[in-house]
C-alpha cells in the first residue's frame, strides 16, 4: 500500500541558492508527520514545493514525488490546481493573510466546493455550516456572513481548517498553524486537528519549530537543518534517543516547566545557521558541532540507528546516549 | 527595606475607540488598577495572552504612555514629570521584534551610541569607549559594530538591542518578549546572556512573556495578567508548583512540553475569546472558568493574600 | 516569508538594470538633463535671434529643408533645434524647482500630522482635503492673470504651492506607520527629544518613499508648466518653453505640422522618462518600512 505522500530526494533552488538539498519523507494515511526545524532550514519551502506553490524563480526536482500513488512531479499548473483544495489542502501560519479580507467567510468557503465539485450554492452552504460546527464554531450561520477581520485569531484559524476540509482532502499540510496563536488557543486547535485526523483518516504533514508540539502530536518526526533532513524517527524513539548532535542541541535548549533549574544556563547551540553556497558538500552543521571531524566535509552516509530511525551523520551511532 | 526598583500603584489605562460618527466611542480598559513592587536586583515575570494588557503596562512603566490613573515609581522617584534624560538613565527597554527595533538606516555602533548622544554631555571619545564596551559585553565584535541591522541575524540584532539598553548603565530593563521572535537555539543564547548581565551589573528586570517555561527559568516572582488585572502573583517556584487561580492552571496545562506520549491536554476554557472592550461582570474570567460557581458572575473577587504572594479569586477567599 | 536570504544592496541594483523600463527612464532623464545643462554648447544657433526672411523652414529631411536648421525654423525664423534644446532647460528647471518647493511644504505638513496626531493631524488632513478640492489649473491661471502676466518665478511659486498634496499624503502615512515601530519607541526611551526622533529616526526612513513621489510630481509639474505656457500664463515669451512653442505653433498646425509635433514629442518623451524613472525607483526601493 503506497504512502499517501512520498517524497524522495527533493531539491529546491532559487537562483543560485539551494533552499532544500535532498530531503525524503513519507506521510501515511491517518498519520501525522512533523517536519521540525528553525527558521531558514527550508521546511516551509518544502511544503510549498510539494503543493507546486513555489515563488517565481524556484526550481524543484525530485527522484520521487507522489501523492496517493500518482506521480505529480510533472503536473502542470492546471493539474496541480485541481488537486489543491480538493485532495490535498494546506493551512498557513497567518490566518489574516490567508483569508481574503475582502470576501465573507461563507463566500470563501463555498467557493472551494463549487470550484472543485461544481456543487450548487445551497448545498455548498450546508456543507460549510456542517464543517464550521465540526471545528467548534458556535453560531455558524452568523459566521458565514462575517468578514475575516471580525473574527479573532483562533476563530480564523478554525475557519481555515474548515475551509481546508470542504472537499474532504486526503492530505493536510499545516505550516506552523498555531505559532501566531495564544497558548490556550493553540492547545484547542491541535486537539481539533487530532480529532479530525482520527475521524477522517487524514494524513497530516505538520511543519513547526516547536518541539513541544512535535512531542505531543506527531507520529513521526523529521528534523531539518539547512535544507536537509538530519534525523528522522518515530516520535517516542526520537525523544528517547536523539542521535544527531543538532537534535540533541535543540532539545537541550528547550526549557521544560517544572524541570527548570533557575541558576544554570540553558543549553544552547553556539554560532548561527550558515548560508549554503552553491557546490557545498558535507555536513552543514559541522561548524557548530562539538563532534565534528575532518570527514564531515565529505559525503554523509545515511544510517539506520534504530527501528525506523534514520540519521545523516559521520558518527556510526550518532551521539552516544 | 531598600527602595524597590519599580513600584506601581493603582495603574489604569483606558483607550477610546471611535465607533464612527453616530455611536459613542467605546471605552477599552487595557490595564485596570494594577499595583505591585519589584525589589531591586530581582526579576518579575509578567505572563498573559493577547488582550491582557501586559504590553500597555510595559509602555506605561517605560514612560512611553501616560496612565489614565495611578502612578509609577522608578527607584523611588515618580515617573510622571521626570526629565526624559534622567528617566533614560534609570530604565531601558528590550523589545520583541529584532527586525523593527533597530533603525535600518543606521549602523550598529550609532544605534548603540544613541542614548549616550541624547544625554548631550558625553565626549566623543567616552561615547566610543562605552559603545565598544557594550558591544563586547553582548558578544559582538567591533566589525559587527560597523554593519547595518539588515546584515545581522535575528539573534545578533537582539544583542544590539540589549547593548543599546545597557549603554547608559540603567537600573532597570523592561524586556517585552525579548526572545519570542527568535529560534529556539538562539533564544537560549539570549536568555543566558540576559541572566549573566543581570548578575554582573546588578540589574532589575521586568520580563514579559507568553512562554511560561522561559519565565520560570528567568523570574523570581511571576504575575499573571488577565484582561487588564493581575489575577495571581506568587513566587516563581510556588506558582509553578501549585497555581491557585484557574486561569494560571489553564495556562500551565496548555504548555506543551517536549514529552512524547502525553497528547494535547483539554484545557477546558471553552470557545469565548477575551475581549478588552467587553469585560464580563463579576470576575472577568468567569465565562471561561471551569471552576465557576455562584458568586463569580455577580461580584468581582477580592485580593487574597497568601504567604508567598496573592491571588484574586473567589475560590481562594 | 522568504526563507532564502538575499543581500540587500547588490541584488536591487541588478534588478534595476534588468528592467527595460528602468533603463529607458534613467536614459531619457539623464540625456535630457545633460542637454539642459550643456545647452549653450549644444545649440547650433541662438534661440532668440529672429530672422523674418527664414520663417517656417521645414526640417532638414523634408523638402525645402536646409542643413543649417536641422529641425527647421519657427514662425519668427528662430532655429527650432536650438529652441528645443533651451526649452529642455525650462522644463527641467521648473520641474526640479517645483518639487523642491512642494516637497518641503508637503513633507513638513505630512510629518507633523503623522507624528503628532490629534488636533495637529486634524488640521493637516483638513489642509490636504482643502487643497485637493482646488482645481490647480484654474487657480494657477487666476493667480497669473491677477499678477498681470507671467514670469519664471511666479510659475514655480504657483506650482510649488499647489502640488504639495501627494508629498503630504505619503509623508503622513509613512510617518504614521513608522511612529509605531519599536525603534522609534527605543529612541524615545533613550531620552531623545521629539525633534531628534523626527529628524534622525523618522525622516531618513521615509526619504525613499518621498523620492518616488518627487519623480512623479516632477512629471506633473512639467506638464502643468507646459499647459500654463500654452495658455499664455506660464513662462513668458520669448523664453523657449515647449508648452509655449506648442501654443505658438497652433496656427501652423495644418500646413506645417512639424512645428507642433516636435515640441509635443519632446514633452511626451520627457514625461514618459520621468514616470518610468519613478516606477523604477519604487520597484528598487520597495515598500517595507521596518527593514
Amino acid at each position: 500500500m503506497s504512502a499517501l505522500l512520498d517524497i524522495e530526494d527533493l531539491r529546491v533552488t532559487f537562483g543560485g541558492t539551494a533552499a532544500v538539498r535532498g530531503i525524503s519523507l513519507t506521510v501515511e494515511k491517518g498519520e501525522t508527520h512533523c517536519l521540525v526545524g528553525e527558521s531558514g532550514c527550508g521546511k516551509s519551502v518544502t511544503s510549498l514545493a510539494v503543493m507546486g506553490l513555489l515563488a517565481k524563480g524556484g526550481k524543484r526536482e525530485a527522484a520521487r514525488l507522489s501523492f496517493a500513488g500518482e506521480d505529480i512531479r510533472d503536473y502542470n499548473e492546471a493539474q496541480m490546481s485541481r488537486l489543491r483544495g480538493d485532495r490535498m489542502a494546506m493551512i498557513f501560519q497567518e490566518p489574516m493573510t490567508s483569508l481574503n479580507p475582502a470576501y465573507t467567510v461563507g463566500s470563501q468557503m463555498t467557493e472551494v466546493l463549487r470550484r472543485h465539485r461544481g456543487t450548487p450554492r445551497a448545498q455548498a452552504v450546508d456543507r460549510a455550516v456542517e464543517l464550521l460546527t465540526r471545528v467548534g464554531i458556535t453560531a455558524p450561520g452568523l459566521r458565514l456572513g462575517q468578514f475575516p477581520h471580525q473574527l479573532s485569531g483562533g476563530l480564523r484559524q478554525r475557519v481555515m481548517i474548515a475551509m481546508a476540509l470542504m472537499c474532504d482532502p486526503e492530505l493536510l499540510i499545516a505550516d506552523e498553524p498555531t505559532t501566531a496563536l495564544d497558548v490556550t488557543v493553540q492547545a484547542q486547535i491541535l486537539r481539533l486537528l487530532a480529532e479530525l485526523q482520527k475521524d477522517l483518516g487524514l494524513g497530516i504533514l505538520l511543519i513547526t519549530h516547536d518541539l513541544g508540539i512535535v512531542a505531543r502530536v506527531a507520529d513521526r518526526v523529521s528534523v531539518m537543518y539547512a535544507g536537509e533532513v538530519v534525523e528522522s524517527a518515530p516520535t517516542a524513539e526520537l525523544f528517547r534517543a536523539p542521535r544527531h548532535p543538532y537534535t540533541r542541541g535543540l532539545l537541550s535548549c528547550v526549557p521544560v516547566p517544572g524541570k527548570v533549574k533557575r541558576d544554570e544556563p540553558l543549553g544552547s547551540i553556539p554560532g548561527v545557521v550558515p548560508r549554503i553556497p552553491p557546490g557545498f558538500t558535507g555536513c552543514a552543521f559541522r561548524d557548530r558541532c562539538s563532534f565534528a571531524e575532518a570527514a564531515c566535509a565529505g559525503t554523509l552516509p545515511r544510517r539506520n540507528v534504530g527501528p525506523a530511525h534514520e540519521l545523516r551523520c559521520i558518527l556510526p551511532e550518532g551521539v552516544p546516549a | 527595606m531598600s527602595t524597590p526598583a519599580i513600584e506601581v500603584r493603582g495603574l489604569r489605562r483606558e483607550f477610546r475607540a471611535s465607533q464612527g460618527l453616530f455611536a459613542p466611542p467605546r471605552r477599552v480598559v487595557a490595564v485596570d488598577d494594577v499595583s505591585f513592587s519589584v525589589p531591586a536586583g530581582s526579576v518579575l515575570g509578567v505572563v498573559g495572552e493577547s488582550g491582557c494588557g501586559k504590553t500597555t503596562l510595559a509602555r506605561m512603566i517605560l514612560g512611553l504612555m501616560e496612565p489614565s490613573a495611578g502612578e509609577v515609581l522608578v527607584d523611588g522617584k515618580r515617573l510622571e514629570g521626570m526629565d526624559r534624560l534622567a528617566r533614560a538613565r534609570l530604565i531601558q527597554p528590550v523589545f520583541q521584534d529584532p527586525f523593527s527595533s533597530l533603525n535600518p538606516r543606521r549602523r550598529v555602533r550609532d544605534i548603540i551610541a544613541m542614548p549616550l548622544v541624547a544625554q548631550g554631555n558625553v565626549t566623543t571619545s567616552e561615547i566610543d569607549r562605552r559603545v565598544a564596551e557594550s558591544l563586547e559585553r553582548v558578544g559582538l565584535s567591533t566589525e559587527q559594530g560597523t554593519r547595518f541591522p539588515s546584515q545581522l541575524s535575528g539573534g545578533q540584532r537582539q544583542r544590539v538591542a540589549i547593548a543599546r539598553a545597557l549603554v547608559l548603565r540603567p537600573r532597570i530593563v523592561v524586556c517585552d518578549e525579548p526572545t519570542s521572535a527568535l529560534d529556539v537555539s538562539v533564544q537560549a543564547q539570549i536568555l543566558n546572556l540576559l541572566a549573566e548581565l543581570r548578575r554582573d551589573l546588578g540589574l532589575t528586570y521586568l520580563f514579559i512573556s507568553h512562554n511560561l517555561a522561559v519565565v520560570e527559568h528567568v523570574a523570581s516572582e511571576v504575575a499573571v495578567m488577565y484582561l487588564g488585572r493581575i489575577v495571581e502573583r506568587r513566587e516563581s517556584e510556588a506558582l509553578f508548583r501549585d497555581p491557585r487561580h484557574p486561569y494560571t492552571r489553564a495556562l500551565l496545562d496548555s504548555v506543551l512540553t517536549p514529552e512524547p506520549g502525553l497528547g494535547v491536554p483539554d484545557v477546558g476554557l471553552g470557545d469565548i475569546m477575551p475581549d478588552p472592550a467587553n469585560i464580563p461582570p463579576g470576575c472577568r474570567f468567569h465565562p471561561r472558568c471551569p471552576a465557576c460557581f455562584a458568586p463569580c458572575a455577580a461580584t468581582a473577587p477580592r485580593i487574597t493574600s497568601l504567604e508567598d504572594g496573592l491571588v484574586e479569586c473567589h475560590l481562594a477567599g | 516569508m522568504s526563507t532564502v536570504l538575499q543581500p540587500a544592496g547588490a541584488s536591487s541594483r541588478r534588478r534595476i538594470w534588468r528592467n527595460a523600463g528602468a533603463i529607458l527612464g534613467v536614459g531619457i532623464v539623464g540625456f535630457i538633463t545633460l542637454v539642459a545643462i550643456l545647452a549653450p554648447w549644444l545649440a547650433p544657433h541662438d534661440p532668440f535671434t529672429i530672422d523674418l526672411g527664414r520663417r517656417v523652414i521645414p526640417p532638414m529631411w523634408m523638402e525645402g529643408g536646409t542643413p543649417d536648421n536641422i529641425l527647421g525654423t519657427d514662425q519668427l525664423g528662430r532655429d527650432y533645434l536650438s529652441r528645443l534644446i533651451y526649452g529642455a532647460r525650462v522644463s527641467m528647471i521648473i520641474g526640479v524647482a517645483t518639487i523642491i518647493t512642494s516637497g518641503i511644504i508637503g513633507t513638513f505638513l505630512g510629518v507633523m500630522g503623522g507624528f503628532y496626531g490629534g488636533r495637529v493631524d486634524d488640521a493637516v488632513v483638513f489642509a490636504i482635503t482643502a487643497r485637493l478640492s482646488i482645481p490647480v489649473v484654474l487657480v494657477a491661471l487666476a493667480v497669473a492673470g491677477f499678477s498681470g502676466g507671467a514670469s519664471f518665478t511666479l510659475v514655480i511659486l504657483v506650482l510649488g504651492l499647489l502640488l504639495w498634496d501627494r508629498f503630504a499624503v505619503v509623508a503622513r502615512s509613512t510617518t504614521m506607520q513608522i511612529r509605531n515601530l519599536d525603534y522609534v519607541a527605543a529612541a524615545r526611551c533613550a531620552g531623545c527629544s521629539p525633534m531628534t526622533v523626527l529628524l534622525k529616526e523618522v525622516l531618513p526612513n521615509i526619504a525613499t518613499h518621498l523620492a518616488v513621489v518627487a519623480t512623479l510630481e516632477m512629471a506633473l509639474a512639467i506638464l502643468l508648466e507646459a499647459a500654463l505656457s500654452f495658455l499664455g500664463l506660464g513662462v513668458p515669451p520669448p523664453e523657449p518653453s515647449w508648452g509655449l512653442m506648442i501654443s505658438e505653433a497652433k496656427e501652423y498646425m495644418f500646413f506645417s505640422p512639424w512645428v507642433i509635433m516636435i515640441p509635443g514629442i519632446a514633452l511626451f518623451v520627457l514625461v514618459l522618462g520621468v514616470n518610468l524613472l519613478g516606477d523604477a525607483l519604487r520597484d528598487m526601493l520597495g515598500t517595507d518600512l521596518s527593514r
